[in-house]
């Protein structure tokens, strides 16, 4: 019987290595097949050149200019409102009604497909409040959709602050305001950091909500009132209409190139944090 | 005095992520309600004619196209999340557990279109030639979203692995339990409601997903039972027509956003709850 039992055990743990295998293959695959085909398209030419009939030929120098643009103006407008609400959360409130309907929000929001942020940020921004299609508009639209991650991130981060640190502070005679912006935030800032930056990835990773928002425009933009298109879209536009297939995946090489070293970079943010705090 | 002030003021930055939501729930409702009223709800979500410059409305194909393309990837990527996660707290040795998790988390940060040109590339094809049909399938949908839900299938049902007493564990081996024994018949069942919850947010998840799944799924409007048969979803009815889509169309791709939302919205508060509670 324990036998049996010991050799079930062998079974089941080759069956579920298998399939852990299996996922890291499908991960390797990804990355492997887009750098195989992207990276021998990556030139100074690609990259730094304007696109030429729909980009059919030249380059994806607006679509990487727009990109960073977008990405950077989530991000700006939305660290200020996710690291004050963790600051609420964390160092202002105890829990209560509010503070869990403050978390549910957060948290319902992080679920909000990214199709129902392009519609809303299209009606609002685009039409309502008559941005047009905007570098404006999406940069909004993502912040608001990266809110969640960054309120998440810096509350983690602040939780992890060992309580003597704002003691100290205020026996020194500091107020809860010099104590949050003196001691508590500049400890926190690596976490934070984390969580801005893994926005950041997900802000250049994004199509369905800035397709709608920022349009698909592929001329240089001159002033954040200007529509543009992403890297991500310019990729789904290519690969889409078969515009150019060796175009499609030099786009999809730099997107993951670039979000791969973005995410490891939070990693290692990360891991340094957890390690010191140990 | 100064201080309350800022108190103040970080409880209305606070409301900033509830206010988003309430906002973008008001934006959505004011521009497709109106819509659901003229043409009648059950005419919407019952009917199965959608020819929106015609006047026609139904959005029952792409209902369950939705359903279907979300029940397989939660079959597919929920098995085998749930696998690997059983691998990874109990049998994969710890130095590979730290190596292990952040390369899966990296699956979550590849684009969602990136996951729908590999699966036009290389899936679509695949299942043309093996299964026939246009490859273009429920089927191919609901691999990659398979796929693309793993990392919150693992990250939330690990957490609640991770989360089960020691005593628990420590109790089941002491009688003479093996360890997946322990595994299958403790350390799950004490898990239980986190690894649901996972499932939950990662319907959510797949039922929201639009780039990968327009690329693959065919977008063709019919109901099949066939997993090799195109698909149309909610999702993917927006992102395509709402380029060209005007007046009473656009309201209508507006309603199929409250119809999504609704059901999203449903599921997360579902998840969220359940997670609450554990704690």
């Amino acid at each position: 019987m324990t036998c049996r039992a010991l050799i079930i055990q062998r079974l089941v743990w080759f069956g579920l290595a298998l399939l852990t295998f299996l996922t890291l293959l499908v991960l390797f695959f990804i990355i492997g097949y887009i750098s195989a085909k992207g990276a021998p398209v990556i030139t100074p030419e690609f990259l730094f050149s304007l696109p030429v009939r729909m980009g059919k030929e030249g380059g994806i120098l607006p679509t990487i200019i727009v990109t960073l643009y977008i990405a950077l103006l989530a991000i700006v407008v939305a660290t200020p409102f996710g690291v004050g609400t963790a600051v609420y959360l964390t160092e202002y409130s105890r829990e209560s009604a509010l503070t869990r309907i403050i978390r549910f929000g957060a948290d319902a929001l992080a679920g909000v497909p990214s199709i129902i942020f392009g519609l809303f940020g299209f009606i609002l921004f685009v039409i309502r409040l008559k941005m047009g299609w905007s570098i404006l508009a999406g940069g909004l639209t993502l912040a608001m959709m990266v809110l969640p991650t960054i309120i998440r991130t810096s509350e983690e981060a602040i939780r992890a602050i060992p309580y003597q640190f704002r003691e100290v502070s205020y026996s020194l005679g500091g107020t809860k305001s010099q104590t949050v912006w003196r001691v508590v935030l500049p400890n926190a800032l690596p976490g934070i950091l984390t969580g801005v930056i893994l926005s950041l990835g997900r802000s250049v990773a994004e199509t369905a909500a800035v397709i709608f928002t920022a349009g698909s425009t592929l001329r240089l933009p001159r002033t954040i009132l200007d529509p543009g298109r992403t890297m991500a879209v310019h990729f789904y536009i290519l690969a889409r209409e078969g515009l150019s297939m060796e175009r499609a995946y030099g786009t999809a090489f730099l997107l993951i190139i670039v979000i791969l070293l973005i995410n490891a970079f939070s990693y290692l943010l990360m891991f340094r944090l957890t390690r010191r705090l140990k | 005095m100064r201080e309350k002030l800022i108190e103040k003021g970080l409880l209305l930055v606070a409301l900033s992520a509830l206010g988003s939501l309430l906002l973008i729930a008001l934006f959505i409702f004011v521009e497709g309600v109106p819509l659901i009223v003229k043409v009648g709800i059950k005419n919407f979500v019952a009917s199965t004619h959608w020819a929106p410059t015609k006047g026609s409305f139904g959005i029952l194909p792409m209902i369950i196209g939705s359903v279907q393309v979300t029940l397989l990837a939660l079959v597919l990527g929920g098995g085998l999340g749930i696998a690997v996660t059983m691998f990874l707290a109990e049998f994969a040795p710890r130095w590979s557990v730290a190596i292990l998790k952040p390369m899966i988390e990296l699956l979550a940060g590849i684009p969602s279109v990136v996951y729908g040109f590999i699966g036009v590339m290389v899936l679509v094809p695949w299942i043309r030639r093996s299964f026939g049909g246009p490859g273009f399938s429920i089927l191919a949908a609901g691999i990659v979203l398979g796929i693309m839900i793993l990392p919150t299938v693992i990250a939330i049902s690990l957490d609640a692995l991770r989360a089960v007493p020691l005593s628990y564990k420590e109790g089941s081996l002491a009688l003479g339990a093996t360890r997946w024994q322990t595994l299958y018949r403790v350390m799950l069942r004490a898990a239980k409601s986190g690894v649901i919850a996972s499932l939950i947010l990662a319907m959510g998840r797949a039922i929201g997903e639009t780039m990968a799944v327009i690329m693959v799924a065919g977008n063709a409007l019919l109901i099949s039972a066939s997993p090799l048969a195109p698909v149309r979803t909610l999702t993917s009815n927006i992102a395509l027509e709402m380029g060209y889509a005007a007046g009473d169309h656009q309201k209508a791709l507006f309603a199929t956003g409250i119809v999504l939302f609704v059901i999203v919205a449903l599921l997360n508060t579902i998840a969220i709850l359940t997670m609450r509670e554990r704690k």
